[in-house]
């Protein structure tokens, strides 16, 4: 891989912590790039606010690093100005699943071409440690010192339902797993979710028994079970356990293919 | 025969969070006392790319030196 093909080199080292998850996840979207093919001027980074969404600042294409929750809203434009650009968004759980939230479902129920990754690590990383959505039941977070009492929101089965084209959940300790995700999603016409399991050593590993980086990926190793096992398993057995695996995958139109056949038709009625 | 590899860590890049070196299964890489990661036994390493994938902080490159296969 060339490093400088692909990410301002001058940049680096990134500012994430020691073990932090989300480099992993980085690479593995910056290696999916590249097997595309993709020519870097036709490629567009899209990040809201959070450490994830710094993604862009070190990747080496046309880049928008716009402002909390709202990534895709801005991706949204791009790509009805722009069809032919491959536009992806980076967000977190915070940015993604919270705020953001209902820009997620919305362009889903338009299944508008872009491809969203969403850094995963259960926590508020850049604001030290507050519990957001996807938050474990029972985790510690600054604002759950007493352990969180809320069910974590599944985004993988909300965008199934709201009807994404493609929809994946990996973990950064089944890596390779996760850049097969990865490229499938890149490879799609159409909106596509892939969720990646991230470690945040410093605010949700430290509160909540695992200090080390190790630890974390140790965590996931444990937790992770494939979506084909989890079906015969119910809620109560799957509860804490991280369902890994392809959630949806299918064909339906993209919507700025839709929008300019409405132009040409609209267009052709006036002669 | 296996392959053989010549493993280069960019010191400036490295943050000491030792996933590469769990990972190694030759268990060749260690912690330095600055807390940098360095190459133990160079002599070993069969270059499987572990350390490069794994690294967050793409501070190692495995060159490959030898390869019978
Ligand atoms: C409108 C607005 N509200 C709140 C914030 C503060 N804020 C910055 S990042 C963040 C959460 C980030 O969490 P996540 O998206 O999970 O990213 P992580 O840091 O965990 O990778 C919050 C609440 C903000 N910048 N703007
Ligand atoms: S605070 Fe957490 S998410 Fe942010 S850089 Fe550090 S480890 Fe990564
Ligand atoms: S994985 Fe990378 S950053 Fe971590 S200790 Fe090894 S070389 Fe250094
Ligand atoms: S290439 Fe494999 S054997 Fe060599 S240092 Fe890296 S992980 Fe160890
Ligand atoms: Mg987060």
């Amino acid at each position: 891989m060339e490093m400088e093909k692909y990410f301002r080199v001058d940049k680096l080292p990134h500012i994430w912590c020691p073990g932090c998850g989300h480099g992993s996840v980085m690479m593995s979207i910056v290696k999916g790039i590249d097997k595309m093919g993709w020519d870097p001027e036709k490629v567009t980074v899209v990040s809201g606010i959070g450490c994830s969404s710094r993604a862009p600042g070190y990747m080496n294409f046309n880049t928008l690093h716009t402002v909390h929750g709202r990534p895709i809203a801005f991706a949204t434009g791009i790509k009805l100005a722009n069809p032919e650009l491959h536009v992806i968004v980076i967000t977190g759980d915070g940015d993604g699943a919270a705020i953001g939230g209902n820009h997620l479902i919305h362009a889903c129920r338009r299944n508008i071409g872009i491809n969203v990754v969403l850094f995963n690590n259960q926590i508020y990383g850049m604001t030290s440690g507050q519990y957001s959505p996807m938050t474990p039941e029972g985790s510690m977070a600054t604002t759950s010192p007493y352990g969180n009492i809320e069910p974590p929101f599944d985004l993988c089965e909300l965008t199934r339902s709201a009807g994404a084209n493609f929809v994946a959940r990996g973990t950064v300790y089944h890596l390779p797993k996760l850049d097969s995700y990865i490229e499938k999603a890149f490879g799609k016409e159409g909106f596509s979710y892939v969720e990646a399991i991230s470690q945040c050593p410093t605010y949700y590993g430290r509160r909540n028994k695992m200090k080390t980086p190790l630890e974390m990926l140790e965590w996931q190793k444990k937790n992770s079970i494939d979506i084909k096992k989890a079906r015969d398993l119910d809620s109560e057995q799957l509860k804490g356990k991280i369902i890994t695996g392809i959630f949806a995958e299918r064909d339906d139109e993209e919507y700025t293919a839709r929008y300019d056949q409405l132009i040409k038709s609209v267009q052709g009625g006036k002669e | 025969m296996p392959k053989k590899g010549k493993v280069e860590i960019k010191e400036s890049w490295c943050k000491g969070c030792e996933i590469c070196a769990t990972f190694c299964p030759k268990k060749i890489l260690g912690l330095r006392n600055d807390g940098k990661m360095e190459v133990k036994d160079p002599e070993n390493c069969i270059a499987c790319n572990q350390c490069v994938l794994r690294c967050p902080d793409y501070a190692i490159k495995v060159e490959v030196i030898e390869n019978n296969d």
